[in-house]
C-alpha cells in the first residue's frame, strides 16, 4: 500500500477521527501492543511523538558540541579516542532518532530547519559550557546517567520505531557513563588540583542536571496523554528521585560533595534534595542560558557551510540519471 | 619530576616509526576538529570514523616506537611532550582543514599513498610493523574509497564545488612530493627489508590519483617543486598552533595522571 | 529557509553468516554509493555487520495494517500446515 517514505498527514483534522478507531487504538496501547508507522493513530499521538522524538534527536546533535569542545585538548591519547568515539555515538543516536521521527511523516530536513529556526527545542543541559576537562567527566557520569534513566523506560514506549531506537541507544550509552565516571575517579585519586577541578565541575553541573528531568509533576503540560498512550512511563519527579538516589552514593565514593547542604536521607533511604530554582530553567529554555546562542550559531554555521556540499552531491546524483541514456545514444 | 620536553633517542627504527605515528596523530587530530560541524550528519560519522582509525594507528606506532627505544618514553610522552621541532609528520597532514573540499583532497592525496604504503609494509621483516600494516591497510583502503567518491562528486557536482575542489588540489599539490621522499635514515632500513622504498610507490599513486581526478573533471597541477621539511622537524606555522591545543592539558598540569 | 530533501534509504544488515538481513533504521544520502558508506559508518561500528543492503524507502511496498485481518487471519485456521496436526505413533521413531 504505502511506505515509510515521506507521507503528508492530515494531522490536525480531529473531527474526522472515528471514535471507534480511537477506542481500538487505546485498547491496543492498553494491551502493550506496539504501534508501527503505517498503523492508524490519533493525530495528537502522531504530533506529540514527532515533537518528542525530533527534540530528542536535536538534543543528541547539539549535545555533540559541549563535549566536542574538548576532543582536541583531551589529555591523553586514550581519552582522546574515547571522547571522539563517544561524541560520534551521540551523532549516531541523533540519526537513529531522526530516522524514527521520519516514520511519522515529517522529513529530517523539515525537523532540522525547525530547530535551526529556533522553533523546536533541545535539552536545556547542552546550553551550559564545558570549562575544564573535569566537565567531560561530569557530563559522562551525570548527563549520560540522567539520559539513561530517561531512556530505559522509553525502550518500552508504545511506538515501535522509537522503542527500537532507544534499545540501540541504551546499548551504546552504558559505555558513555562508565567513561565519564572513570575520568572522575582518576581526577579524585589524583592531585589536590585535579580533585578541586572535579569538585568545581560537579558544583556547576549538579542543579542543571536535576533540571534535565523537566518541571515538577504538577507544572508539566504534556504528561497526561503521554502517560495514557504509554509514551511516558514515569513522571519527571519519579525519574529525578531515582537519579538522585543512584548518584549520591557514587559521589560519596568519589569523595565529592553535592552542592545541596540541606539534602538529607529520609527513613526509606531516599535522598530528599532541596527546592529547585526553576527561574534559571525557564531562562535557559527561553534562549538565555550561557551557551544557547553559541550552540545555535554553531549548528547554523555547519548547516550553511554544508549547503554547497549537499548541493554538489545532489547535482552529481542527478547527472547520473541521464548519463546511461546519453551513452546509449552515441 | 616533570620536564618540559622529553628527549628521544632517534635511532633509525625509532625515527621511522615516529614519522608514521606523527602522520597518523596529526591527521587524526585534524579530522576530529570536524566533529559536530560536518556538512551532514552522515559525514560527521565518516570523519570521526577515519579520525578514530588514525588515532588507533598512532597509538600502536607510538607504543612500538617506545618499545624500540627501550627507555621510559610512552605514547603520551611522544604525543604530548615533544615540541614542533621534534615532530616528524608530513607537511601535508598539518595543513588546516579548510573547507570540506580541502579536507577531502588532503585525505585523498594521503590515503592513496597510505593504501599502497601499508599494503607493501605487510611484507616488512619487522613483525610488529607488518602486523600494524595488515590492520592499517584495510582502514586506508576505506579512507581512499570514501575520499575518492567525494572528490568525484565535488569535482563533477556544481560549479561552486568544482571550483573549491580545484582550488584545494592546486593548494595542496606541492605537499604531495614529501610522501615519497626517502632520506639516509630510511636507506638502511630499506636495505634490511624493514622499511619499503616509497619512491617506487609514486607512479602507481599518480595513476590512481590521476584517474579519480579525471573522472571528477578536475586537473592536476603541473608544477614539480615540492615542499619538504616535516620529516626533519621543519614544519609550517600550522603545527605549532595544532600542538598548543593538543598538548594544552599536559603542558598546563605537568606530570599528572588523566 | 527550506532545506531540500535528500533521498531516504532503509538499511538492512546481516550480522553473521547464515542469518537473514535485518532492518536496522534509515539514513539520508544522494546516491547508492554514499548510502552504503553511510550505513557502514552508522550501523556497523560495533562489529554488527557482514553484509549491508540499502534500499530507497520509496521502493518498499508495505502491506496495509488496516487489512491485517484479510491478509493474515485466513492462514491461522490452516492448522494442517503444522506438523503437530499429524499423529505418528512413537514406535515409528522421530519424524
Amino acid at each position: 500500500m504505502y511506505t515509510q517514505a515521506l507521507n503528508s498527514s492530515d494531522a490536525d483534522d480531529r473531527s474526522l477521527e472515528d471514535a471507534e478507531q480511537a477506542a481500538s487504538f487505546q485498547a491496543r496501547i492498553d494491551a502493550e501492543e506496539r504501534i508501527e508507522p503505517n498503523d492508524w493513530m490519533p493525530a495528537a499521538y502522531r504530533k506529540t511523538l514527532t515533537r518528542q522524538i525530533s527534540q530528542h534527536a536535536h538534543s543528541e546533535i547539539v549535545g555533540m558540541l559541549p563535549e566536542g569542545n574538548w576532543i582536541t585538548r583531551a589529555p591523553t591519547l586514550r581519552r582522546k579516542a574515547a571522547l571522539l568515539a563517544k561524541v560520534q555515538d551521540e551523532c549516531g543516536h541523533g540519526l537513529y532518532l531522526y530516522a524514527a521521527a521520519e516514520t511519522l511523516g515529517s522529513s529530517r530536513e523539515e525537523l532540522v530547519d525547525a530547530m535551526l529556526a529556533g522553533k523546536a527545542k533541545y535539552s536545556s543541559i547542552f546550553n551550559y559550557p564545558t570549562l575544564t576537562w573535569a566537565d567531560i567527566g561530569v557530563i559522562g557520569w551525570l548527563v549520560d546517567g540522567a539520559a539513561i534513566m530517561n531512556q530505559i523506560p522509553l525502550c518500552r514506549c508504545s511506538y515501535g520505531p522509537y522503542a527500537r531506537a532507544m534499545i540501540r541507544v541504551c546499548k551504546e550509552e552504558s559505555f558513555h557513563q562508565r567513561q565519564g565516571y572513570e575520568i572522575m575517579l582518576t581526577l579524585c585519586r589524583g592531585s589536590a588540583e585535579q580533585k578541586a577541578m572535579a569538585q568545581d565541575a560537579l558544583n556547576r553541573w549538579w542543579w542543571p542536571v536535576l533540571m534535565m528531568f523537566g518541571p515538577p509533576d504538577q507544572a508539566s503540560q504534556h504528561s497526561d496523554t503521554s502517560t495514557k498512550w504509554k509514551i511516558k512511563r514515569f513522571s519527571n519527579d519519579e525519574l529525578r528521585q531515582k537519579f538522585v538516589d543512584a548518584t549520591v552514593p557514587q559521589a560519596q565514593f568519589l569523595g565529592l560533595t553535592i552542592s545541596d547542604p540541606a539534602m538529607t536521607q529520609d527513613a526509606d533511604g531516599h535522598w530528599r534534595y532541596s527546592e529547585i530554582d526553576w527561574t534559571e530553567f525557564k531562562q535557559v529554555l527561553a534562549g538565555n542560558g550561557p551557551c544557547n546562542r553559541d550552540r545555535m550559531a554553531a549548528r547554523r554555521k555547519a548547516h550553511d557551510d554544508g549547503a554547497w556540499v549537499r548541493e554538489a552531491a545532489a547535482a552529481y546524483a542527478e547527472k547520473q540519471k541521464y548519463r546511461p541514456a546519453a551513452q546509449a545514444a552515441e | 619530576m616533570a620536564v618540559s620536553n622529553i628527549q628521544v633517542s632517534e635511532t633509525p627504527l625509532v625515527l621511522y616509526t615516529l614519522r608514521r605515528a606523527d602522520d597518523a596523530l596529526v591527521l587524526g587530530h585534524r579530522l576530529s576538529e570536524w566533529c559536530g560541524h560536518g556538512p551532514m550528519l552522515e559525514e560527521d560519522m565518516a570523519l570521526a570514523n577515519m579520525g578514530l582509525d588514525l588515532l588507533g594507528q598512532a597509538r600502536e606506532l607510538y607504543s612500538y616506537a617506545a618499545k624500540a627505544e627501550g627507555g621510559d618514553n610512552n605514547e603520551d610522552g611522544f604525543a604530548y611532550l615533544r615540541d614542533v621541532r621534534q615532530y616528524r609528520n608530513l607537511l601535508l597532514l598539518e595543513q588546516p582543514n579548510g573547507d570540506f573540499a580541502g579536507t577531502m583532497v588532503r585525505q585523498f592525496f594521503y590515503s592513496a599513498f597510505a593504501d599502497l604504503y601499508w599494503r607493501a609494509m605487510i611484507k616488512s621483516r619487522d613483525e610488529t610493523l607488518a602486523a600494524i600494516a595488515a590492520k592499517s591497510e584495510k582502514e586506508s583502503a576505506y579512507h581512499l574509497r570514501h575520499s575518492s567518491e567525494w572528490i568525484i562528486r565535488l569535482g563533477d557536482g556544481t560549479e561552486e564545488s568544482h571550483a573549491r575542489t580545484q582550488a584545494a588540489i592546486d593548494h595542496l599539490w606541492a605537499f604531495t612530493g614529501e610522501m615519497f621522499a626517502v632520506d639516509e635514515a630510511e636507506r638502511g632500513l630499506i636495505d634490511k627489508g624493514i622499511a619499503i622504498d616509497t619512491v617506487a610507490l609514486r607512479p602507481l599513486w599518480l595513476k590512481t590519483v590521476s584517474g579519480v581526478v579525471a573522472e571528477a573533471t578536475l586537473a592536476l597541477p603541473t608544477n614539480e617543486w615540492m615542499q619538504q621539511g616535516g620529516r626533519s622537524g621543519r614544519h609550517s606555522e600550522h603545527l605549532g598552533h595544532l600542538l598548543s591545543e593538543l598538548q594544552y592539558m599536559q603542558r598546563t598540569f605537568p606530570g599528572l595522571t588523566w | 529557509m527550506v532545506t531540500p530533501n535528500t533521498q531516504l534509504w532503509e538499511v538492512f544488515i546481516r550480522s553473521r553468516n547464515g542469518l537473514a538481513h535485518k532492518h536496522v533504521g534509515s539514513l539520508h544520502a544522494s546516491d547508492a554509493t554514499l548510502a552504503l558508506q553511510a550505513a557502514r559508518d552508522i550501523y556497523t561500528r560495533r562489529g554488527e555487520g557482514l553484509s549491508i543492503w540499502v534500499v530507497p524507502s520509496n521502493a518498499i511496498t508495505a502491506s496495509d495494517p488496516a487489512e491485517k485481518g484479510m491478509m493474515f487471519e485466513p492462514a491461522e485456521s490452516k492448522i494442517y500446515r503444522h506438523p503437530t496436526f499429524y499423529e505418528v505413533p512413537e514406535e515409528v521413531g522421530h519424524m
